[in-house]
């Protein structure tokens, strides 16, 4: 399936795009997500050890299971206040 | 009161947001642009959210810290976009019948905000130059699992210096992404 990742701050600054798009498996998880991120954008490669996951609004684990129809974001270390 | 905002913040209608006649003291918390972080010198700072997720966050912070400090009023706001320096970047307002419980809460507020919530700072340095505020903790997500809701039987880690919270449950760990460090080179806020 392919899933849409919305980006922000620096993901989205190395990007150059606020979403990205990538394939992963049916039944992918987070962690399947990073590994498919990482061949599709090399410039996030030395940013996503760093960031977490947040799945249709509420933080993810590598574990969660993603559906095609999450909606999915990349979340750098946040740094709001 | 929980509002995302590209305005200038108005401080009163926070304050009038959290007025009761059960309240016997209100605190309002500014976070404000600093000029000088160390030697550089900062021109502005533009910050940018997870709209949606920043919304729920902040209502689902506001909700637990009225729960935990039984509070009479509680008001978080956070402007986006470009803030030239001295301007508020965050306001919160909380009441309750008594000063103390105010501080304690305004303080966990603040500080968890800054934890969990999905806004991200972008210094604009007088140097012309200009880099994204991302507090150099690594990620959470594979270290600490007892932070995210999908393992939230486990109440998360808090910082070993911090004084534990008044009369509660277990912290909602549904807040939290990781407890981030503050970032030293942020000038914005505390």
């Amino acid at each position: 399936m392919n899933v849409q990742v919305k980006l922000f701050a620096v993901a989205k600054q190395l990007v150059g795009s606020e979403t990205a798009h990538v394939d992963v498996p049916d039944g992918a998880t987070v962690a399947d997500l990073r590994a498919a991120l990482v061949q599709e954008y090399p410039a996030l490669s030395g940013t996503l050890a760093s960031v977490v996951f947040a799945v249709n609004a509420e933080y993810a684990t590598d574990q969660t299971c993603l559906a095609a129809t999450d909606e999915i974001a990349c979340i750098p270390p946040v740094s709001g206040g | 009161m929980i509002e995302i905002t590209h305005d200038e913040i108005d401080t009163g209608a926070l304050l009038r947001a959290v007025e009761s006649n059960l309240a016997g003291a209100a605190v309002l918390f500014l976070g404000t642009t600093r000029e000088m972080t160390g030697d550089r010198r900062t021109r502005s700072l533009v910050y940018e959210a997870y709209e949606a997720m920043a919304h729920k966050k902040m209502t689902q912070l506001a909700e637990e810290a009225t729960r935990r400090w039984s509070l009479t009023g509680c008001a978080i706001v956070h402007r986006l976009g470009e803030l030239g320096l001295r301007e508020a970047s965050v306001a919160i307002a909380v009441s309750s019948p008594h000063r103390q419980v105010a501080f304690e809460a305004g303080k966990w507020l603040i500080d968890t905000l800054k934890e969990v919530v999905p806004i991200w700072k972008q210094e604009n340095w007088a140097d012309g130059t200009c880099e994204w505020v991302h507090p150099g903790q690594p990620p959470s997500a594979t270290r600490d699992p007892a932070v995210h809701p999908a393992t939230l039987d486990a109440p998360p880690r808090r910082p070993a210096t911090e004084a534990p919270p008044p009369p509660m449950q277990a912290e909602p760990s549904s807040l939290h992404a990781d407890s981030q460090a503050n970032h030293p080179s942020s000038s914005g806020e505390s």
